[in-house]
């Protein structure tokens, strides 16, 4: 038999089960509400530019009128129901999002672009069970925080991101709801269409009118939701830059206050670490979700008697990740979320380029419509450069080299962010050690961009501050007094 | 030439076997499961697993007729279906190699025997020697060897290289495949170092198991061997086969281990001339699933001939 | 002409009748017979505490989110058969209303529970702060196989306030379940066959308490006791024959069958807690340690 070549045919997922309706209404008491703005905004598909649904844009008395909706429903009738009897509504809800999973992963891909194998897999998964997870906390407070007084903060403003659509609104609203809060949630502009799912999601659940409320809209609807005087508390995962501004906005308020933000994490391979195992974590660290994660291994550290094999497999191992539409099963690495973010992703491989660090791209045919990026590689990258310190939210990994454990800890920390770093070697006590040396808020070992209900994720540093999952991301929700 | 290693060599070779993470080879393992493998692509990879197959029968109760139909069967695997291959090898006993040479005839299908007390390894070495050259004059075209897995459990890494050695002297030209018996070992940090210490002895192929027990071929040990056949490749430029061997029925499993060459070693090792299923069933469930790509029917297997 | 039921014992995932043959009648208040119960035997217990070790490994090694989506399903279908409890629970001589309080009670308890599932080890375990640099941390493991004699007062809530905390511990059961109001244990044994909890991992077996207890509580490879109230003189015997094996026994003198019957102490009681320490190497000059 000759060495002819093999090669994946196309296997796209169908969408043809997802509804989307051609234009969306603000989800606000309960109802879908026309925005009092009378504006509408586009929501386009990254992996073809196509249009999909017009989108209402929340001006500030649309906000208002959520935030009422939420704090109604606080005093009359979420504040009043038990613990148990939220965590019911909650199980309703995790269940009934496991029953429309494939729904909505399809629908998370057609909004943001990244691979169906990936919202089908992990995505969706998660964020049912998030539900499922803090659903079980809601008559267990106090077992929680045994000896401590607790009670519920009230209405929560929650601002999440387009990388994660779906994830982060559980993130959000399973633990605010579970602790006895109310919600009024903002989705990222590029990525409204699972949120709003969501909401129907809570229609069928018959969760109480105004519980939950979903204004969409952009940076400004945010600011608004921000700056609203009604609100008891402000959860936001976003970029650095902006978490700081909220972080202003709630000098001189009573407002309780997390932050999510960015990351430059790193990723350490010491030589005695099992090398094709890292190889792997290295791609899922920074390839996994087209790298628009907070966390992504972006800075590579290879101890420097490995890294020309290291290197080597690493590119050899791009050679199988597929750039493709998202809807594609086979497809790796997606469509990159929105043309502004593929800009500025381009702009810093430029810069890289000027920078004077070595950029490597496979070779690979990318989509002549949409919005797409190569995986790249950029070697001999100084630590001073600012493609190995700014955050670049992209398929784009700068590889380091080091000599000891204690100078790659060094290297490691001296940034101004703090989230997540990764430690590969086979020897255990290292995993210890160099965990405790790390200012992250998460350490995976021999792993990466590993998540669960069960497990707290957060950052140190200009990374933000509190944790989400876990017992630890109840306290967020909750006001403590003695 | 013997093929020979210092201790002190040996030694390197043992000790420098990368370690393997466990749970991060289930992971690059389910990553390759979720690939989807449809329409020509399927088709494809079906054709390539056919002829891939070394067809097996290794049972006590093997007769000259079994072996003469399984023989008719490798030729003939289902002819209603025009411009099927044929499979790469059938794979018995050495007692077996003359009949099976004459049933085959000019088909170009090779016959592999297995040697060295298969499938324990659990006799003295004259004895295996014996067994090998019997096979050998009675026409095998491959060697599928077992190693001493007690011995290597001991920690006794020279008398396991020097056997396999000896034996690969022995096969000259012939092809030697290594049979590990993984199912025996006990992580897969063992399975890398086996498969470093065979390949450095002259193994052509290396292969997981005698398909006498469970787990046999799962494929976190597939994958560990593949990188070992990758990393000396990439250090030598010299190309190693790779033969799984039992548990592997299903076409869909049989796919994915095609999937993981392509992605692990190289669209190069992906003709029978560098992998191999050592399998029973699995030929009439690639045929099955041929069957329904073509007619877009599914399939009773009553319509497939069993041997 | 109706199909009357058979009420058989739950073991090891089927519905066995018991070994000896036996059978005995259980009564309304009011005389009516309502159904004939398989009396168990020594076997049937020996047969059930085989079938719960056979199933305790997997079941321990499920990952905990997998068992509290199970007790969620129980609810699930606890809740779908409610009206079929209520009926059992009347025919054995409750009134409607306390019959209804009862079922539901005892689905919330297993939502309650199956909240727990994939909690309790963040309140149970922890790291250690110990003075040497050793990362040092605490699990908590399940004990093993469990003998449960069943509430004798209650016939359902009792039942499930024993088993649910017990199970999403990642133990297996064997249960000598309420001997005169029986009925609801086996139709509750229906409902764990259907909610994907594996064979073996319950196991219910209906007859004298006086006869099972000691077989139960002698028994080499059970790991612990729940026992609700019961005759003092049989309490005091179990307690002696349990000593051999050094079992756990947990004595609930509280009843079982109220609110507040139900909380972290109940999946505490059996758990075991296995203390692990592992080197931290001192890299940059740290003292390791936490």
């Amino acid at each position: 038999m000759s060495n002819s070549t093999w090669n994946l045919d196309p296997s796209l997922e169908s969408a043809a089960q997802v509804h989307i309706k051609p234009q969306y209404e603000l989800f606000i008491d309960g109802k879908w509400q026309a925005p009092l703005s009378k504006t509408y905004f586009d929501s386009v598909n990254p992996a073809d530019e196509s249009h999909i649904a017009k989108i209402a844009w929340a001006n500030d008395s649309d906000v208002d009128l959520a935030v009422l909706a939420a704090r109604s429903a606080y005093e009359n009738v979420w504040s009043k129901l038990s613990g148990a009897a939220r965590g019911k509504y909650l199980f309703r809800i995790a269940r009934l999002m496991q029953e429309k999973a494939k729904e909505l992963a399809v629908l998370e891909t057609l909004d943001g672009g990244k691979p169906i194998r990936e919202s089908r897999d992990i995505d969706i998964p998660l964020a049912c069970n998030h539900f499922f997870y803090y659903a079980g906390w809601a008559d267990k407070l106090q077992e929680a925080f045994a000896g401590q007084q607790i009670s519920a903060l009230g209405v929560a403003a929650q601002i999440i991101p387009w990388n994660f659509p779906l994830l982060m609104l559980a993130w959000k609203i399973a633990p605010a709801l579970a602790c006895g809060n109310t919600v009024v949630l903002k989705p990222a502009e590029t990525t409204s269409l699972t949120a709003l799912k969501f909401a129907e999601i809570c229609q069928e659940a018959g969760l109480p009118a105004g519980v939950v409320n979903i204004v969409t809209g952009y940076g400004d609807t945010g600011a608004a939701l921000v700056g609203h005087p009604n609100v008891d508390k402000i959860a936001f995962t976003g970029s650095t830059a902006v978490g700081k501004q909220i972080q202003k906005a709630c000098i001189g308020t009573a407002k309780k206050l997390t932050l999510e933000l960015g990351g430059k994490s790193a990723n350490i391979i010491l030589e005695d670490a099992p090398i094709d195992q890292a190889v792997e974590g290295v791609i899922n660290a920074i390839f996994f979700n087209q790298g628009h994660v907070c966390c992504a291994g972006s800075r590579l550290f290879v101890q420097e008697s490995i890294a020309d094999r290291v290197l080597e497999k690493l590119k050899f191992r791009l050679q199988s990740i597929y750039v493709g539409h998202p809807l594609d099963k086979n497809t790796d690495i997606g469509a990159v979320n929105s043309k502004k973010q593929l800009e500025t992703i381009e702009r810093y491989i430029s810069l890289g380029i000027a920078e004077g660090a070595e950029m490597y791209q496979p070779d690979c045919t990318l989509p002549s419509k949409g919005f797409y990026c190569k995986p790249t590689l950029f070697t001999e990258v100084a630590q001073s450069a600012r493609i190995a310190q700014e955050e670049i939210f992209g398929p784009v990994l700068t590889i380091h080299t080091f000599r000891t454990m204690e100078e790659v800890v060094q290297k490691a920390n001296n940034s101004p962010y703090g989230l997540a770093a990764g430690v590969w070697t086979s020897n255990g006590a290292r995993i210890f050690g160099l965990s405790q040396q790390l200012q992250a808020g998460v350490v995976w070992a021999n792993t990466y961009n590993k998540f669960d209900p069960a497990s707290p994720f957060g950052g140190y540093k200009e990374s933000g501050f509190g944790r989400e999952g876990g017992r630890h991301g109840l306290s967020a929700y909750l006001k403590f007094s003695n | 030439m013997l093929a020979s290693v210092s201790p002190l060599e040996l030694n390197a070779i043992m000790a420098n076997a990368t370690s393997i993470d466990q749970i991060g080879t289930l992971e690059r393992i389910a990553r390759i499961q979720a690939r989807s493998i449809k329409g020509s692509a399927k088709l494809q990879g079906l054709r390539m697993a056919l002829s891939m197959i070394d067809l097996t029968t290794l049972e006590g109760k093997d007769t000259p007729a079994k072996v003469r139909q399984l023989c008719f069967k490798a030729q003939h695997l289902h002819d209603q279906a025009a411009n099927l291959p044929t499979v790469a090898a059938v794979c018995v006993y050495p007692t077996m190699v003359g009949v099976a040479k004459k049933a085959l005839g000019h088909s170009g299908i090779k016959v592999a025997s297995v040697s060295t007390a298969f499938p324990s390894g659990q006799a003295p070495f004259e004895l295996k020697k014996l067994d090998t050259l019997y096979a050998l004059d009675n026409g095998a075209d491959e060697i599928d060897m077992v190693i001493s897995r007690g011995r290597f459990l001991a920690g006794d890494y020279q008398f396991v290289y020097d056997e396999i050695a000896a034996i690969k002297e022995l096969c000259a030209t012939i092809r030697l495949k290594v049979i590990f018996e993984t199912g025996e070992l006990d992580s897969l940090d063992q399975v890398r170092k086996i498969s470093d210490l065979a390949i450095s002895a002259g193994a052509d192929f290396i292969k997981t198991s005698t398909g006498k027990i469970q787990p046999a071929a799962t494929l976190p040990v597939v994958l560990t061997m593949l990188g070992a056949i990758k990393d000396h490749f990439d250090k030598t430029g010299q190309m190693i086969g790779m033969k799984p061997a039992g548990g592997i029925s299903s076409s869909k499993l049989a796919l994915h281990h095609l999937l993981m060459v392509k992605e692990v070693l190289g669209e190069a090792w992906l003709t029978n001339e560098w992998y191999r299923f050592g399998a029973s069933s699995l030929a009439n469930d690639l045929l099955m699933q041929y069957q329904k790509q073509m007619t877009g029917k599914y399939q009773s297997a009553t319509y497939f001939s069993i041997d | 002409m109706e199909i009357l039921k058979t009420y058989k014992l739950y073991i090891g995932g089927q519905f066995p009748r018991t070994e000896s043959g036996r059978s005995y009648a259980v009564c309304a208040p009011n005389g009516k017979q309502l159904a004939n119960m398989c009396q168990a035997s020594k076997k049937d217990v020996r047969n059930a505490v085989q079938a719960a070790r056979k199933a305790q490994a997997a079941w321990t090694s499920k990952s905990a989110f997998n068992r509290s989506q199970i007790a969620y399903r129980i609810a699930e279908l606890l809740e779908a058969r409610k009206v079929q409890f209520i009926e059992e629970l009347q025919a054995m001589g409750l009134e409607k209303q306390s019959a209804e309080q009862e079922v539901q009670m005892s689905i919330d308890r297993c939502v309650y529970y199956a909240g727990w599932a994939d909690k309790f080890q963040t309140l149970l375990g922890s790291v250690n702060p110990v003075a040497s640099s050793h990362f040092n941390f605490s699990v908590p493991e399940a004990m093993g196989v469990i003998g449960v004699v069943a509430c004798q007062q209650t016939a359902l809530l009792g039942l499930i306030s024993q088993i649910l905390p017990v199970l999403i511990g990642g133990n297996t059961v064997v249960v000598v379940a309420n001997s005169t109001q029986p009925l609801c244990a086996i139709s509750f044994a229906e409902v764990l066959a259907t909610s994907d909890v594996p064979g073996g991992v319950v196991n219910i077996l209906t007859g004298e308490v006086s006869e099972l207890l000691p077989t139960l509580s002698a028994h080499m490879d059970v790991n612990a006791l729940s026992i609700a109230p019961i005759e003092s003189k049989l309490l005091t015997t179990a307690q002696e024959e349990a000593i051999d094996n050094l079992k756990r026994v947990r004595i609930y003198a509280e009843p079982l069958y109220v609110k507040s019957a139900q909380g972290l102490s109940y999946i505490s009681d059996f758990q075991e807690i296995k203390t692990t320490w592992h080197p931290i190497e001192q890299i940059a000059g740290g003292a390791g340690g936490y």
